[in-house]
């Protein structure tokens, strides 16, 4: 018998349609993965079956879990499967912990909560769970506060909050998202483990399609609201029967077609990093013992070539973001010098860096973060066109914007829009028409197509591969995302605790990585093709 | 921990200095002799002289500071020149009635505040919360002394359950005392209540849409659980900033309130030495407020710590 199992469900939020006719089942020990794009209603499947749904949704349709009609539940009832029965674990670790209240405390509040059990007992069940999820007493008390964890760890938390009470069911919403890969890998292991220990299901959310390939028995696909195809997950991707499948498939494999490489060769160099360090000041132990300096960026050295795109790989706190501010003469490096077009930019007042910063432009990672959204287009496109020597006039000015935008493939109707009238990939577009409006030499992306789906970020590489053809921009990836790497690079650097520690041309370095940290890289990079091939395997 | 507080204590302290830097040079920068007013429009120069020597103002500036400040560190804040007795005497007596009052006050407006606040934001966009956000709307227009009369005019005279005005002293018992300061306090706290409830509700509805709320959701508590165990006590950091801030503001509402209620609190005496020109009073009370506003907000500072363990690390 199915453990959960969801009947055409339907789902509005006032009257927008969220969810058409879904259908989904669970069995007990069974890992089913629920993939889509951003907006395709996934989470809101997770949230009806916990029904935490925001106020103006209205569900129709069946959803049974373990013999109890959900959708016609009391919410006394829910309060005793959330928690008990059903676990959930989200996707932003950073955020999903209650910041003033320690770790114990909110691992043993729902075993409290459920068992009744006294305060010593559920204590004990906490320090059990917590140690089953990787977070040993000696290194990790009770008493630990969420902010004293990394990411990873308290991504860990969460799952044992979910856990604790070995529920039949988790729901894991984008549970790595947020994660670098290593610390993915180790977490989808985790998942694994406690699902196959308890034999819990297993609700897998995700837009990763090899992340779910590599977990999933069986998979549905959603877009928009819809399930387009479900099946086993093996014979799903093998055959790729429905168009949307392929489509997905191919977007996350995708490589731009990138005629020639471009090395660092005879050709003076644009850029170049020589020996840059970056102190920070420490955390101070003691009041009379000034504190050890924290460093960030180790004794780097790096060239990039006109028209060259490199990419700098390493894991989350490795330092790859401060290098690229102190590239972008947004921080100041404390050791080393950094020289583009063969002029020092360290230590330069900021009048002088105008001409720098002229030609050397940025892409943020969150598309929705980088934009006022109280300023038209036309103006947040034209915003570094202050630092040109001469300033164009207004209508000299749309010109440029209109360019820039054509450039990025969108209209000039476009100018007189705001940011939220875009998705996110368009917002994408326009923070990279803002970059090229300058004619820079060089962009700085800093994980460009993290928070973008899949085949929205096919279409944005694709797009930087044409500038770089079009307009011989160079290009600085800063990404954990080897794929990005490998579709985007000629050259590879690979940053482990501020040092780089690896550094070849892209193919080199991603298929025979010498250095620990690089093969660590690699072995966890989720393959969509690796995971089919090892799936199909399994089932023989 | 311990390296946080001691900073907010050397802070507050030079604070204290700074403040009292500043009273002091006010006070000597004012016009009005007080040597000449102790000896009234017949005196002579030569006797204003005499007594300018003997009161200590011919001192140099610095130094008549040192004394000053040196006599308050003592509790020694001089003698009144209209009462001709030691200004801590006065301010012993008024103290006694003036701190149960801004106590009291501060307490109600807390004890009300809070509990609408988590109403309000329990059902938000509701009646319950409009109206509610309503009342407090027009606690904040509504000024003090007015309604103050509204609450003498109701309880005092209409129903007579509590004297309209004035205060019989401690020693007439305690109920006795505190019946009279009910509605000086009420008076007091509710425009209080009126800001506190309002900046309270906004908070926990912005904590109400964080990550952990979920999480804690997900864990099987019902929402007023996690309303009361998880959403409150991350809302309480910019209640305890405001409530730190409008300290300030009841300390000055106490100067109308205890007029309009006749009490013989610091603030009557505060009003009354100012119009009498008595500035030795008007100076030792000032920076016993200021002390007074310097305390709550250091008390603040530490139960920041106590809220939020992130601050507890923290330099």
């Amino acid at each position: 018998m199915s453990l959960l199992e969801i009947e055409n469900l339907s789902l509005a939020i006032g009257a927008t349609p969220i969810l058409k006719g879904v259908e989904l089942t669970i069995t007990p020990g069974e890992v089913v993965g629920l993939v889509g794009e951003s907006g395709s209603g996934k989470s809101m499947t997770a949230l009806t079956i916990m029904r935490l749904l925001p106020h103006l949704a209205r569900a129709e349709g069946r959803v049974t879990f373990d013999g109890i009609d959900i959708l016609a539940a009391t919410e006394d009832q829910m309060c005793a499967l959330r928690g008990d029965d059903i676990g959930m674990v989200f996707q932003e670790p950073m955020t999903a912990l209650n910041p003033v209240k320690t770790i114990g405390e909110q691992v043993a509040e729902g075993i409290r909560w459920h068992t009744k059990a006294g305060r010593a007992e559920a204590e004990d069940r906490a320090r059990k769970i917590l140690d089953r999820v990787g977070l040993p007493e000696a290194k990790f008390p009770l008493s630990r506060y969420p902010h004293e964890l990394s990411g990873g760890q308290r991504q860990r938390v969460v799952i044992a909050i979910a856990c604790a009470l070995k529920p039949k069911l988790l729901i894991a919403d984008e549970p790595t998202t947020a994660l670098d890969v290593v610390l993915q890998a180790q977490i989808l292991d985790l998942l694994r483990d406690l699902v196959r220990e308890n034999r819990m299901g297993l609700l897998l959310i995700s837009h990763d399609l090899a992340v779910v390939t590599e977990m999933a028995d069986r998979l549905t696909i959603l877009r928009h609201g819809e399930v387009t195809e479900a099946g086993d997950t093996a014979r799903t991707l093998s055959q790729q029967q429905h168009p949307y499948t392929r489509e997905l498939a191919l977007a996350s494999m995708h490589v731009p077609a990138r005629p020639k490489p471009h090395l660092a060769g005879s050709a003076k160099p644009l850029l170049e990093v020589e020996g840059v360090g970056r102190d920070y000041p420490g955390r101070r132990k003691s009041l009379f013992r000034p504190a050890q300096p924290i460093r960030a960026v180790d004794d780097v050295s790096l060239t990039i070539g006109p028209a060259q795109s490199v990419a700098l790989v390493g894991r989350s706190g490795c330092g790859k973001s401060t290098l690229a501010r102190m590239i972008l003469a947004l921080d100041k490096p404390t050791a080393g010098t950094i020289r583009f077009r063969g002029e020092a930019i360290t230590g330069k007042p900021e009048q002088a860096l105008k001409p720098a910063r002229r030609d050397m432009q940025v892409v943020f990672q969150d598309p929705y973060g980088s934009f006022d959204p109280r300023q038209k287009v036309e103006k947040l496109v034209a915003e570094p066109l202050h630092l040109l020597e001469k300033q164009p006039a207004a209508a000299e000015r749309r010109e440029m914007v209109a360019h820039a935008l054509h450039e990025v493939g969108l209209g000039p109707r476009d100018m007189e829009k705001y940011p939220h009238e875009f998705s996110g990939g368009q917002r994408q577009r326009l923070s990279i028409a803002r970059a090229i409006i300058t004619r820079p030499k060089l962009v700085v992306a800093d994980e460009p197509v993290s928070a973008l789906d899949v085949s929205i970020r096919a279409q944005i590489l694709d797009l930087f591969a044409e500038l770089n053809q079009k307009l011989g921009i160079a290009y600085l990836f800063i990404t954990h995302d080897l794929t990005v790497a490998r579709a985007m690079a000629d050259e590879v650097l690979v940053m482990h605790e501020g040092k780089i520690v690896e550094r070849g041309r892209a193919a080199d370095v991603l298929d025979h990585p010498r250095s620990e940290a690089a093969q660590a890289l690699v072995a966890a990079a989720p393959d969509l093709h690796r995971a089919i091939a090892r799936k199909m395997q399994e089932q023989g | 921990m311990t390296a946080y507080l001691l900073k907010r204590l050397i802070i507050a302290a030079l604070t204290l200095v700074l403040a009292s830097m500043v009273v002091f040079a006010v006070m000597e920068i004012l016009p009005g002799d007080p040597a000449r007013l102790m000896l009234g429009l017949n005196a002579s120069a030569d006797q204003i002289e005499v007594l300018r020597n003997q009161m200590g103002l011919n001192a140099p500036l610095i130094l008549r500071y040192l004394h000053w400040a040196g006599g308050l560190l003592s509790l020694d804040f001089g003698r009144s020149y209209t009462y001709s007795v030691p200004v801590i005497d006065l301010v012993r007596e008024r103290v006694a009635v003036s701190l149960p009052l801004a106590l009291i006050a501060l307490a109600l407006s807390t004890l009300i505040a809070i509990p609408v606040g988590v109403f309000s934001a329990s059902r938000q966009g509701r009646a319950g919360d409009t109206l509610a956000m309503g009342a407090a709307q027009l606690g904040v227009a509504v000024p003090n002394f007015w309604f103050a009369l509204m609450l003498i005019y109701l309880f005092a005279v209409w129903l007579r359950l509590v004297p309209a005005g004035g205060f019989p002293g401690w020693n007439a018992g305690i109920w006795v005392a505190l019946k009279s300061l009910i509605l000086p306090a009420v008076a007091l706290a509710l425009p209080q209540a009126a800001i506190l409830g309002r900046v309270a509700r906004s908070a926990l509805i912005e904590v109400l849409n964080e990550d952990y709320i979920r999480t804690a959701r997900a864990k099987g508590l019902p929402y007023h659980a996690v309303l009361w165990r998880h959403a409150l006590r991350n809302a309480m950091i910019p209640v305890l900033t405001i409530l730190g801030l409008q300290f300030a503001f009841l300390l000055a509402g106490t100067i109308i309130i205890e007029n309009v209620f006749y009490l013989p609190g610091l603030g009557r005496l505060i009003f009354q030495a100012i119009t009498q020109r008595d500035l030795i009073v008007v100076e030792s009370i000032v920076m016993l407020l200021v002390a007074a506003v310097i305390v709550i907000n250091l008390l603040v500072d530490f139960s920041y710590a106590i809220v939020d363990p992130r601050l507890r690390g923290r330099q």
